[in-house]
């Protein structure tokens, strides 16, 4: 299945913070990571990523230090701030809202329209 | 499996060479990329494609190069500011041949000239000439960026009729002859054209905070490229005028009368145009100027308060002493501004935001025996517009230092990004404004005008 790009991009900072809180990584492993979380359903354009990790740094929520692969290349890891773990805990409850809703919804569409058919 | 071939390696080669010509994208951020794509070719290669085939891949999966270099700009608009080559958007006059830049800078440079000469013909060379001064350049200044930028037909009405808001206060209100809110005005309305400038500067968009460090970054680098141009000119000068004298031909008088009135001011909007055109030369030097005048400025402000303390009693001090050490702690400020401008917000904390913080006490502590002996001199002389000036630049800067220490100290201990730091500076930078105006525009009726 393929997710519409907007709702890729909505969800791409939750879903890295979220990530990155189980745990520090690289990019890459971020990407892999994310690919397992969807069973290969979100695509995100790889260079992407690192504009945002970028930003997430700027903002505080993230923090990066430079270290050595298995290779022995340079790699750059990311590790989540408590500003970080709290713009989480903030985004979680606007998905939750968001999905609560939508739940709702899908239910009232599926239900027969019952009540109608009384008031006749 | 890591073992990659001669000509993937090449491969990689090339493909780092041309993700390097971006300017929005870091050597470093090249590093970063470049793990990413090993990474992912290694991973290709271990489900059996071959390099050729890994490599297509990889390169398919990290996205347009173009889209990916734009969302680097747009993350890290800082890097593109040497270059300007802005986002498409934000392009603005960008295209314009240089010489007709060129053509622009050299008219509104002569035109500032002729109205710093028009100003000294009409208004003498004294009170009312150093009250307009300011208002003589910084208009050329700003017509220069509202050219630049494309100023929007709003914004440029806005900053018009403010600079004529300020030109009629100026000349307008009844100054008593050598009074001291005359003085005040004449040395707070620069700052008020300043701001204005930077308004015009920002392209209209004064609400942005990027916007108002690189305003920031602009300003200290205008005085570094002022500063060398002046120097270059009293060389040239000197040595003329030296060739001149042994041929028996005095310069001083065509000197003062053409020369100055006009290498001033076009020196002033010329150097806006170079830090604008050359800014990757100064780029390099912002660091290291900050980094030696740091430590210097620390000694200069220990020294200060060992002598004001070694000197006791705080009411008998000189009243020049007062403006001189408020001097002091403005350019302290600017200093401390430019630095924050020229630092890399990503860079980890590091020894020199430590002697920045150390030079931010400092400051304060020069601060609080300045506000005291303020305070005292005002108990027991009463107010005087020069006193509440003092005070009130004092206060405003108490308040920059302390919340500025606070934030440092914040950001050495990990606790906050350096942005946190940044921000504030941006978002107090128009308080000063406000103030100027004040000065300007409220003191005098206040004050009666004495």
């Amino acid at each position: 299945m393929h997710i519409d790009k907007d709702l890729v991009a909505a969800s791409a900072t939750p879903l890295v913070l979220g990530i990155l809180a189980e745990g520090d990584l690289y990019g890459y492993a971020i990407l892999k990571r994310v690919g397992e979380l969807s069973g290969g359903g979100m695509q995100w354009t790889d260079g992407m990523l690192y504009p945002l990790l970028h930003r997430l740094e700027r903002l505080g929520y993230v923090s990066s230090s430079w270290g050595m692969s298995e290779a022995g290349r340079r790699r750059k890891h990311y590790a989540i701030t408590p500003a970080g773990r709290a713009a989480l805990a903030d985004r979680q409850e606007q998905w939750n809202v968001v999905a609560d809703a939508l739940r709702q919804v899908w239910q009232a569409a599926q239900r027969p329209p019952a009540a109608e058919a009384g008031w006749a | 499996m890591m073992e990659l071939h001669a000509d993937l390696e090449a491969q990689i080669g090339r493909w780092r060479g041309y993700v390097q010509r971006r300017q929005a994208i870091s050597p470093a951020d090249v590093d970063e990329l470049e793990d990413h794509l090993r990474e992912q070719i290694a991973e290709r290669q271990a489900t059996g494609l071959d390099d050729e085939e890994a490599f297509l891949v990889a390169i398919k999966r990290l996205g347009n190069l173009d889209a990916v270099s734009r969302e680097f700009a747009r993350e890290h608009s800082d890097r593109l500011w040497k270059q300007l080559v802005l986002v498409p958007e934000d392009s603005g006059a960008a295209g314009a041949p240089s010489w007709r830049e060129l053509a622009v800078v050299l008219t509104l440079a002569v035109g500032a000239g002729v109205a710093i000469k028009a100003g000294l013909a009409w208004l003498g060379d004294g009170a009312v000439l150093a009250r307009n001064l300011g208002l003589l350049v910084f208009p050329f200044l700003a017509s220069y960026f509202a050219w630049k930028r494309r100023l929007t037909a709003r914004v440029g009405a806005v900053l018009l009729v403010s600079f004529a808001a300020l030109a009629v206060v100026l000349n307008v209100y009844p100054f008593a002859a050598g009074g001291s809110t005359e003085v005040l005005a004449a040395l707070h309305a620069p700052v008020v054209l300043w701001l204005l400038a930077g308004i015009a500067y920002a392209g209209g968009r004064w609400r942005s905070d990027s916007r108002r460090m690189d305003f920031v970054r602009f300003t200290g680098e205008l005085a570094i490229y002022f500063t060398l141009l002046a120097l270059g000119g009293a060389v040239l000068i000197g040595l003329t005028s030296a060739v001149l004298q042994i041929v028996g031909v005095d310069l001083e008088p065509v000197l003062e009368d053409w020369l100055l009135p006009f290498a001033v001011p076009g020196a002033f909007v010329v150097a806006a145009w170079l830090v604008e055109a050359k800014q990757n030369v100064v780029e390099n030097i912002a660091p290291v100027l900050t980094r030696v005048f740091t430590p210097l400025t620390i000694a200069m402000l220990l020294a200060v308060l060992a002598v004001l303390a070694a000197a006791g009693g705080l009411t008998d001090v000189d009243r020049n002493l007062l403006i001189l050490m408020d001097a002091i702690l403005v350019l302290v400020l600017c200093l401390l501004l430019y630095s924050i401008s020229a630092r890399d917000p990503l860079a980890p904390p590091g020894l020199f935001d430590a002697l920045q913080l150390v030079m931010v006490v400092a400051a304060l502590a020069v601060d609080a025996v300045m506000l005291t002996a303020m305070l005292t001199r005002i108990a027991e002389f009463g107010f005087s517009p020069n006193k509440i000036a003092a005070l009130g630049l004092n206060v405003l800067l108490l308040v920059h230092l302390v919340r500025a220490a606070w934030l440092s100290v914040g950001f050495l201990r990990g606790r906050r990004p350096f942005t946190a730091l940044e921000r504030w500076q941006t978002r107090y930078l128009p308080v000063y404004g406000i103030w100027a105006a004040a000065v300007v525009v409220v003191f005098p009726p206040v004050f009666g005008f004495a």
